[in-house]
């Protein structure tokens, strides 16, 4: 509530000007505390905003694969033949196609990953060269998945190709292997930086207790800061796994786009990602197009809740 | 203990410590590799004539990125305007209000967005924006975009505002100063270096995006301004025309590569040296 | 002029359901300083925050009763009013550091888009860091960032930020207890200069410092207002057991 009186500054010398200066000022103030209650509101519905935004997305993704769920049920989940051409619908390749490209690629990625956060948290916190390798692989998040992509094709495919002669398997080159390989370098710093913040929180007196009994550093590490980390180094590889699953460039252009099981990883395939960026725009029938969106409705569920537990347990180790 | 035990312990100390050096200095091998080879092949393609012409039909040879070049730069601008004062609003938003029930929804709303894949994201798009409008276009294409900036403006406002004292406030809100004055004229300008660094970033992050566009802004092959109408972009270009068959369509491809890999790569090395300038201190 | 600046009648505060002042009866008289002192924990801070409206920004926080400047309720005008009139100083020195000296001081007026002519901004720089005792010595460094200011020359910089104002009233929350001797000595020569113009009510838990520079002192314990009276009559001759139990030192 706000009072009218006369002079609401203080008014030393009672001139004629001052008192109108005072009267001016006190009109501003009434303007602000307008302003400052339509402000107020504002951010209250910039934070409604986005909560708009998140529950509009899960909305449309339900809606649009309706069709789809209501035509061809849960079994579309793991019917094996995908032949749009023939109207059958079947999701089980591309299922197959994310889950082996993404854990291989975490398997591979794995020991780089633990090996940068060490490294950074462990063995050199300081110092010009630990900033170098924190800054180069900070850089390998930035690389674009395009051109991540577009190197895959020119130079690793050809490079798995004759790999892949070498040892007796058909040559293709492009594959399940391939497109692991990428998301293998792309996925690296997400683990790496979790895991070396992570080790830094290691409180440094645990650590002098195992040295004081005669550990080597080695033994430290693996005694005390690693077990000390587990569920934050677990966490950053959460993050790495929801990275990989939702990649789509680099492994469209590496994967040999082909809609069959993959026999071996070696063999072409494709993701849930991958078949929805390549057939989106041909799907000319709507159980079609809305098969392609159920995709993108597993997609999301599966990506956000890894994502969300890995940041839940982040959460309760920084907040103990 | 024996001193020989001792030893292999010593030695196996050393030998993780080998190994670990090994592994973590492999990871810059790809990165160079890339970068290497990106450079290579593209040096040679980019010339005025590559960045002021747009393709050229399959068969003829020169032509440029044009069309790419301009139609990124629009795209990422428009996102920019969309997301930017939406999420430091909103990052304002969480950091005053701590505690408060819709505080918590938006920060998980926040999180989940963080999250959600791109391509996922040009799906909604195009539901959204495309669809409704019987076209693609570039605004569905920056509306995509924004989407994917929103999170990260978000985190890094309320992250960079959390840590400022809260003396800060009150000695500003002690003069009689109204709230939105105290958050314009106090808050945010102290908190300067990690909003921007915030905002840098998500302009970087979605200058190599091209999931989102995919059904969006879609691509086109002739220079548009229009933002109604389908654009092309970089990363798009890159995609189209490295996975078509033909050589010289792979030659516009290495150079537009090289061309947002300096882009992306200036834009992080830049956040990083200005937002240390910029740092106030406390 | 009303020789009463501040009247306080059946005042309450509360941090949610933990009431932490209780039943506040206190005429404060213009141009005076005053000394609130209590152990920690006596509610002197919180009830220090209600009288320029800072203890409702904590979530949670309520308050009742009368709080009354020159006879207007201070709980019936908008906040933003109330604060024009009366200045805080804070515990640890705060000025803003994204603006340099001369920008601090007029922080009040600039920040919340008043303009003045340049001669007179001038004016009230000047006036107002003489009057903390701090102009000759920042006046060539007027335009530098306060940073380089130690934690007594910061404080006092605070303290003209809040003067440059003009209010009628200065709130001081144990302003120096985070100052070493010297800067403390200091800022409370000022006090004695500054209530000609002004009044001061001062929050201390610094017994001495209390008796050195009040006209008045008012003891809190346990959220009450134990006793207020002059400061020569509550330090030589207290009328209340828990006064005397505090000032020689039973509790603190």
């Amino acid at each position: 509530m706000v009072t009218r009186s006369d002079l609401p500054l203080r008014v030393i010398n009672s001139t004629p000007e001052a008192i109108l200066k005072a009267k001016k000022r006190a009109r501003r103030s009434f303007r602000q505390i307008r302003t400052e209650n339509v402000f107020k509101r504002t951010l209250s519905i910039m934070g409604l905003v986005i909560i708009i935004l998140v529950l509009g997305i899960m909305l449309t993704l339900i809606v649009q694969s309706l069709p789809s769920i209501k035509a061809l049920g849960p079994k579309y989940l793991w019917s094996k033949v995908w032949d749009p051409v023939q109207d059958i619908y079947g999701a089980w390749p591309f299922l197959l196609g994310t889950l082996l490209s993404s854990f291989l690629a975490l398997i591979i990625s794995i020991p780089f990953s633990i090996a940068v956060a060490i490294f950074l948290g462990e063995y050199h916190p300081k110092g010009w060269l630990p900033n170098f390798l924190k800054n180069t692989v900070e850089l390998i998040a930035a690389v674009p998945s395009v051109i991540y992509g577009f190197w895959g094709l020119a130079v690793l495919v050809p490079i798995v190709r004759s790999f892949e002669s070498s040892i007796g398997v058909e040559p293709v080159g492009v594959g399940i292997f391939s497109s692991s390989l990428i998301l293998a370098v792309m996925i690296i710093p997400y683990a790496a930086s979790l895991g070396r913040s992570m080790i830094n929180l290691v409180p440094s007196h645990l650590k002098e207790a195992a040295y004081g009994l005669g550990a080597t550093r080695w033994e430290v590490i693996r005694s005390v800061v690693l077990p000390y980390t587990k569920s934050g180094l677990f966490a950053g590889i959460l993050l790495s796994l929801g990275r990989a699953l939702g990649e789509t460039m680099a492994v469209t252009m590496v994967i040999g786009n082909t809609s069959l099981i993959p026999k071996s990883i070696f063999a072409p395939g494709n993701t849930m990602a991958s078949v929805i960026a390549n057939e989106f725009t041909e799907a000319d029938k709507p159980v079609y197009l809305s098969a392609l969106i159920e995709l993108g409705l597993v997609l999301f569920l599966v990506t956000v809740v890894i994502n969300l537990i890995g940041k839940k347990i982040i959460d309760r180790f920084t907040n103990e | 203990m024996q001193a020989s035990h001792v030893k292999y312990r010593l030695g196996k100390s050393y030998g993780f410590q080998i190994l670990t050096y090994i592994l973590a200095f492999a990871c810059v091998v790809p990165l160079i590799a890339i970068l290497f080879f990106i450079i290579k092949a593209g040096v040679t393609k980019i010339n005025w004539h590559f960045l002021v012409n747009i393709p050229k039909p399959v068969g003829e040879t020169g032509g440029g990125i044009a069309n790419a070049l301009v139609g990124s730069i629009l795209i990422i601008i428009v996102a920019s305007v969309i997301a930017i004062p939406i999420g430091i609003m909103a990052g304002v938003y969480l950091s005053e209000n701590r505690k408060s029930r819709l505080a918590y929804w938006c920060r998980l709303s926040t999180d989940i967005l963080q999250g959600v894949p791109s391509i996922v994201i040009g799906i909604v798009a195009y539901f959204w924006l495309v669809k409704p409008l019987g076209k693609f276009s570039a605004l569905s294409g920056s509306a995509a975009l924004a989407m994917m900036m929103l999170p990260i403006v978000v985190r890094s406002t309320e992250e960079t505002l959390k840590l400022l004292p809260d003396t800060l406030k009150e000695a500003a809100l002690a003069l009689g100063m109204p709230f939105h004055r105290v958050i314009f004229k106090v808050i945010i300008p102290v908190g300067i270096s990690g909003i921007l660094s915030g905002v840098m970033l998500s302009i970087a992050r979605i200058t190599g995006e091209t999931a989102p566009l995919l059904f969006t802004a879609f691509g086109n092959p002739y220079l548009s301004t229009n933002l109604t109408q389908p654009m092309q972009s970089l990363p798009l270009l890159i995609f189209n025309y490295a996975t078509s068959p033909y050589n010289e369509w792979h030659d516009l491809a290495w150079g537009a590569s090289l061309i947002l890999l300096l882009w992306v790569l200036f834009l992080n090395i830049f956040t990083k040296i200005v937002t240390r300038k910029w740092k106030v201190q406390l | 002029m009303e020789s009463t600046v501040i009247k306080s009648r059946n005042f309450n505060a509360s941090f949610g359901s933990n009431h932490v002042v209780k039943n506040v009866n206190i005429d404060i008289p213009r141009n005076h300083v005053i000394a609130v002192m209590g152990p920690s924990g006596c509610g002197k801070t919180t009830y220090l925050r209600c009288i320029n409206r800072m203890h409702e920004l904590i979530p949670g926080a309520s308050s009742s009763g009368e709080m009354k400047l020159n006879e207007e309720d201070v709980y019936q005008m908008h906040p933003i009013f109330v604060r024009l009139k009366i200045g805080m100083v804070f515990q640890r020195p705060n000025p803003f550091p994204n603006l340099s000296i001369y920008d601090n001081v007029i922080a009040g007026y600039k920040l919340n888009g008043i303009k003045l002519p340049k001669a007179e901004r001038d004016r009230i720089v000047e006036h107002s860091l003489s009057r903390v005792a701090l102009w000759n010595e920042v006046k060539d460094s007027l335009n530098k960032k306060g940073s380089f200011l130690s934690g007594g020359q910061q404080q006092r910089l605070c303290i003209a930020r809040a003067v440059a104002m003009e209010p009628e009233v200065l709130l001081f929350d144990e302003p120096t207890s985070a100052l070493d001797p010297i800067s403390t000595s200091t800022v409370e020569e000022l006090f004695h200069e500054l209530k000609v113009n002004y009044t001061l009510i001062i929050v201390t838990h610094n017994m001495q410092q209390a008796a050195r520079v009040s006209d008045k002192t008012a003891f809190f314990f346990m959220g009450e207002l134990v006793e207020y009276d002059d400061t020569k009559i509550m330090f030589t001759n207290p009328k209340d057991n828990r006064t005397q139990n505090y000032i020689t030192g039973r509790f603190s």
